[in-house]
């Protein structure tokens, strides 16, 4: 088993611009040039139009949290010592249709596993960040909003 | 003949084989596999030379002409192998039984030979240090096993209907409670009740161990032939009534949250085609084999064929529907999570002891059976009945 966290590529023709973007502190969603279609994450073509001009879109740097799950080991050995850490599903602002999967931490210097699973919650707001695990990788992560009051949490649909 | 009735119970499965289930087995994945088989043929009472066809998982470590080349088959006709994991087995049966509808071959072998008891057999443990498919997007955020991508989905859902955990415990105490009858079962001697379940330690909050399959060994197989000859077999045929594949628009494998509706599954194009397909609609099935490498999955599942409505399942399992004598009992071997872990094979021999009556765990006259594969990944579904 791999003792460092797993990375991404990041030379890809289909999503080297994304994180480029992250290493920028901007975060990219694929846009079609053709038709306008969003989509995360990247792909090759736009499915709505089958055009293969691609280009992106600057996300806000705010959304809420879809769901989130928190593991616990057995875990690679890179995670174990972090856990129970929380993961989550993020809906950025502005964009509906997007999911994005984004570790939640307290801050970009303490990273993945600094947020205490109690104090989240479906619906909470969360701010961007970067989380630098190398020097070619800024992952994107989310920060919740403590100036966020629970009463504004997204109510049950 | 119009084309529905091409495939329609034209072929059987008429022989179930396997070898003995556990962690560590001595025996290598090749030697189990052809243990399987020759005891499936046995089973079915055909002569291993008349064998022409061959269906396999694309994650099967033994290839067909070792499995060939050990068993003594004939010359070969047909053989394909099915991806997607725990979604792949319906769709290796489905497969061979189109090339005996359509004469291309005679007697189909279907198997899955596995040695999973090894932590590091696991797929996620092999993980590189860097990543270039899509789960470039989710495992160095920590996402990196399935059960951390199915957790996701069941946190949503018990928001989305208030849906509990002890509801979602009735899925693992239900089917340890078939697997305490089942002598095969490698949960037969482990009690287990509420406590245990809600005691038990997290995996991936919100779902602890019991919401995992068992991580074992052994191997499995099945034969198939044309209805016609299945009458000179050993055994009941279970008719093949119903198949189809099914892959959902956008699917993205196991970490599929990115479709309009994440919980409309891949299982929701299988069970649309499927149904029309199949003589039978969702309440006329008598049992069904519903596959659960994790507990939610058997939920979900139970949604998107039809067998409840949307955000019901948690509520139905809670009710005791899904055990003995409720309204359609599942996963009546004990299923991934208490009898064995072969990538839902083992779902596909229980059903065939249910048509022939002889489960450990047999519902009353029988007639039709349900089976299921992996909910979060692209899959595939069968209809067996009786003759
Ligand atoms: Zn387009």
């Amino acid at each position: 088993m791999i003792e460092s966290i797993p990375l991404p590529i990041v030379d890809d023709p289909a999503d080297r611009a994304f994180w480029q973007g992250c290493d920028e502190g901007r975060l990219l969603v694929q846009a079609c040039k053709q038709c306008g279609h969003r989509q995360h994450p990247p792909r090759a073509m736009c499915p709505a139009c089958r055009s293969m001009e691609l280009g992106w879109q600057e996300c806000a740097p705010t959304g809420r949290l879809w769901s989130y799950v928190v593991p616990h080991p057995p875990l690679l050995p890179a995670f174990a010592p972090l856990a129970p850490y929380v993961v989550g599903l993020i809906i950025p602002d502005g964009l509906p249709g997007i999911r994005m999967v984004g570790a939640i931490v307290a801050s970009a210097e303490e990273g993945i596993g600094s947020v205490a699973p109690a104090e989240i919650a479906i619906g909470d707001r969360m701010r961007l960040t970067f989380v630098r695990l190398a020097e070619d990788v800024a992952l994107p992560c989310w920060v919740p909003d403590a100036a966020c009051a629970p009463s504004e949490r997204e109510e049950k649909p | 003949m119009s084309d529905r009735a091409a495939l329609k119970d034209r072929t059987a499965i008429v022989g179930i084989g396997q070898t003995e289930f556990g962690k560590n087995l001595e025996h290598t994945e090749l030697q189990l596999a052809c243990m399987a088989i020759r005891n499936a043929l046995d089973d079915a009472g055909i002569d291993a030379s008349d064998v022409d066809a061959l269906g396999c998982f694309t994650q099967e470590t033994t290839p067909e002409f070792e499995i060939a080349r050990n068993l003594g088959f004939g010359e070969l006709h047909f053989f394909s192998q099915v991806a997607h994991g725990g979604g792949a087995v319906c769709g290796a049966i489905g497969q061979v039984a189109m090339a005996i509808a359509l004469g291309i071959a005679k007697v189909g072998v279907v198997w899955r030979s596995r040695k999973r008891g090894d932590p590091s057999k696991r797929q996620w443990a092999g993980v590189q240090p860097r990543i270039d498919d899509h789960w470039k997007w989710s495992r160095p955020h920590g996402l990196s096993r399935p059960v951390d991508e199915v957790a996701m989905l069941m946190r949503r859902y018990m928001h989305d209907h208030g849906a509990t955990r002890e509801q979602l415990a009735a899925v693992a105490l239900t089917q340890r409670a078939y697997a305490r009858r089942n002598p095969d079962a490698l949960m037969r001697d482990r009690e287990m009740g509420l406590e245990d379940y809600l005691e038990a330690r997290m995996i991936s909050d919100p779902l602890c161990l019991f919401d995992n399959c068992l991580e074992s060994d052994g191997a499995i197989a099945i034969v198939l032939t044309a209805t016609d000859r299945a009458a000179d077999c050993r055994h009941r045929p279970a008719l093949i009534h119903a198949f189809s594949q099914g892959m959902s628009r956008e699917h993205q494998l196991m970490t599929d949250y990115h479709g309009a509706d994440p919980f409309v599954s891949s299982s929701s194009a299988t069970a649309r085609n499927l149904w029309r397909h199949s003589d039978l609609a969702p309440p006329d099935i008598d049992v069904a084999q519903i596959y659960d490498a994790f507990s939610p999955l058997v939920l979900f599942s139970l949604e998107n064929y039809g067998f409840c409505g949307r955000g019901e399942a948690a509520a139905m399992a809670g009710s005791g529907a899904l055990g003995e004598g409720g309204q359609l009992p599942v996963n009546t071997s004990g299923g991934s999570l208490s009898e064995v872990y072969l990538h839902g094979a083992n779902l596909v021999t229980e059903a065939v002891r249910q048509i022939r009556g002889t489960s450990p765990n047999q519902v009353s006259d029988a007639r039709n059976c349900f089976i299921s594969t992996c909910d979060s990944t692209p899959n595939g579904a069968l209809i067996l009945r009786r003759q």
